[in-house]
């Protein structure tokens, strides 16, 4: 972890976001059901910080992400940033807005036009917000490719020609190009090669102590979001199950979720490894068309109790600053 | 194979200098240079086009005069073919060559009157008109039309693909209008258009302009649906590919979306249509010449030389073999030439 600075302020204010996206069958094409994708999310992201964003697959995570930065219109709830509901916004103020929250994406090879070069790709922020013109548009893209520790005499290149994670750093400099404060980086080294996630993460790390940028980290690698989350939130079937400091997360897991899901990390240490107890969960994720009534978990958590199947649990903050959505939690 | 290709990139890289700007234009260019198809295709092409532009100004002979003597005259090349009769061998060195150089005293020679002539050096028809002088004055008329035909119908159909594809709410009713064109019987069409505007159309323009203006706008507009389809397709894919999300969230208008991103990853699809468009624009043309629809019977096309030679292909096989080697040529030259340009313009192609 660097040294970088977390202020106080609260720099994205999420409350009771939810995603639901319709269900259409049969030949008139009418809505028999809606996925819910997101389902009443609630956090807040200081400026500066690192918020993780972790779950298994499909839980909702990236399009969380999706819906944070308007990339889809949120169902229900707002997004408070820099003082306006994003949720809201529409058009030219919507457009306003974009630059200060980017985002990096998960797959470095589709996220970049494979008929543009890349100097095109890392200028396409700046023309389209015209901020700056000709020459010196073409030395903002060298500085980015060398912020992001790239050679800039790449810049007249296209995609294919790069490896995923020189790829997945034109990516990260076209998100930096509008100097933004906030970047969701939705699962950026889940597609690259273990030896090159080091190199993108400390990257990501070292451009946040430089720039104060403010991430949302969305991953499912648990470590990784160890090893870069300043706090850690826990989604399960469009829910946040739990939200914490990353110690406090990492060793003493609230939610029976979380529990299982942090067994199920592997410990570099052979002696540790072998005394590990995994908890293993029975049974598939419920469908998030037709989740299971009271506790989302309740279907697979092993210590359901009879309130679970009923009572929805409340999002509630504990007495060390940490939320959970749990009956049981303490 | 990612690796592989990055690995040569850089190894090569290291040689060229990498900073100095690379334009698109010269990139494109020196990769088509390299497809030997379409750098032949181009020079066919433009021996076509040069030939019937800049041709009648040597070649002075008028396509529509009757010539009434010189009927059913055979082309040059007929010298090759002819037995020679014993008579003519006895009397001396009597070669295709002399055919060649003094064709009249080669046919005087001969016993049968074979009708070779440099006056009409591709033939004559059964009225007597120069071949090549009508090649050369309908290759004119059916090269524009065939290319004016297909860029409407490209645009039409690119445009209607990409509009339907991008935008959720047009996409029902411009695929119904496409499956609506589709469904439409096309040659009774073209009878309903061509009598109720033909009329109108001669009286602005005058009966030639306002004929070509019919026929382009008939085919162009009853073509354009494959296209489309195409195009829709691709378009739904590439709009959910991530790098569409991007500039999305970079704040991108949409019509720049659609022209920086989506437009230029449909090329391929586009491009090939629109080789394959010319070819059938001039066969359509020529089938509404063969029903009287399209232009004057005295003013020829392609494919009308092709449709009025086919009643004398024992006589004079040449009368379809000109047109028919003169439109299977531009065809596949424009088919190779596309072909070029696709793999010119893909950058995944491209310097491999």
């Amino acid at each position: 972890m660097l040294d970088h600075a977390i202020s106080d302020e609260t720099l994205l204010s999420v409350q009771n976001l939810s995603k639901h996206f319709p269900v259409y069958k049969g030949i008139i094409r009418h809505q028999v059901g809606v996925i819910k994708a997101v389902d009443g999310i609630s956090f807040d992201i200081r400026k500066g910080e690192t918020l993780g964003l972790v779950g298994e697959s499909g839980c909702g995570k990236s399009t969380a992400g999706r819906t944070i930065l308007r990339l889809y219109d949120a169902t229900e709830g707002t997004i408070t940033f820099g003082g306006q509901n994003v949720a809201e916004l529409s058009g030219e103020s919507l457009r306003r807005i974009r630059p200060r929250m980017q985002m990096i994406f998960q797959d470095p090879q589709a996220c970049l036009n494979p008929r543009m070069t890349v100097s095109s790709i890392i200028a396409e922020p700046l023309d389209e917000h015209a901020t700056v013109k000709g020459r010196a548009k073409q030395d903002r893209v060298s500085e980015l490719l060398d912020a992001v520790g790239m050679n800039p005499r790449f810049a007249n290149r296209y995609p294919h020609e790069f490896s995923g994670g020189q790829r997945q750093r034109i990516g990260i400099a076209r998100a930096l190009a509008l100097d933004p404060d906030f970047i969701v980086c939705d699962e950026p080294i889940a597609a690259l090669d273990v030896s090159i996630q080091a190199q993108v993460v400390n990257l990501l790390e070292e451009l946040q102590s430089r720039l104060g940028l403010t991430y949302l980290f969305i991953s499912h690698d648990l470590s990784m979001v160890r090893h870069i989350a300043d706090r850690v939130a826990v989604m399960y079937l469009g829910k946040v199950v739990e939200l914490a400091d990353r110690e406090q997360l990492y060793a003493d897991p609230k939610h029976p979720y979380t529990r299982a899901l942090l067994s199920a990390v592997p410990i570099p240490n052979p002696e540790v490894e072998t005394k590990r107890t995994r908890i293993i969960l029975k049974g598939d994720v419920p469908s998030p068309a037709n989740p299971p009534k009271g506790c989302r978990f309740c279907t697979r958590c092993p210590e359901a109790i009879e309130k679970c199947h009923s009572v929805e649990p409340d999002w509630r903050k504990l007495g060390d600053g940490r939320h959970v959505a749990c009956h049981l939690a303490e | 194979m990612t690796e592989q290709v990055t690995a040569r990139a850089v190894a090569g890289g290291e040689a060229a200098e990498m900073g100095a700007h690379r334009s698109l234009w010269r990139d494109v260019w020196l990769q088509y240079r390299t497809h030997t198809g379409a750098v032949v295709g181009t020079f066919v092409f433009l021996f076509i086009v040069l030939g019937v532009i800049i041709g009648p100004f040597f070649h002075t002979t008028d396509p529509t005069y009757i010539d009434y003597r010189a009927k059913n005259t055979l082309h040059m090349f007929s010298c090759f073919y002819f037995s020679v009769p014993e008579a003519v061998e006895n009397a001396g060195a009597w070669t295709t060559w002399s055919c060649f150089t003094d064709p009249a005293g080669f046919a005087e020679l001969t016993a049968k009157r074979v009708k070779v002539s440099w006056t009409h050096p591709l033939g004559t028809d059964n009225y007597g008109r120069d071949t090549l002088a009508q090649l050369m004055a309908g290759g004119r008329v059916s090269l524009a039309v065939g290319v004016t035909a297909m860029a409407l119908s490209i645009v039409l159909g690119a445009l209607i693909g990409v509009l339907s594809g991008f935008f959720r709410w047009l996409d029902g009713p411009l695929m119904r209008l496409t499956d609506l064109f589709l469904a439409l019987p096309i040659l009774p069409l073209l009878l309903v258009m061509i009598m109720l505007f033909r009329e109108t159309l001669r009286a602005a323009f005058g009966p030639e302009e306002g004929i070509f203006i019919l026929v382009v706008s008939a085919i162009g507009i009853t073509s354009w649906m494959q296209t489309a389809r195409i195009v829709r397709g691709d378009v739904l894919s590439i709009k959910e590919r991530e790098f569409v999300l991007a500039a999305r969230s970079i704040g991108t208008r949409q019509h720049r979306i659609i022209g920086r991103h989506i437009f230029p990853n449909v090329l391929s699809p586009v491009m090939v249509s629109a080789t394959l468009g010319l070819a059938s624009a001039i066969i359509t043309e020529s089938a509404l010449s063969f029903l009287g629809l399209g232009f004057p019977s005295d003013f020829p096309t392609w494919g009308r030389l092709l449709i009025d030679g086919r009643d004398f292909m024992d006589i004079t096989p040449s009368r379809v073999i000109w047109p028919g080697l003169a439109i299977s040529l531009t065809v596949l030259s424009v088919n190779y030439m596309g072909d070029g340009l696709r793999d010119a313009l893909d950058p995944r192609i491209r310097g491999r």
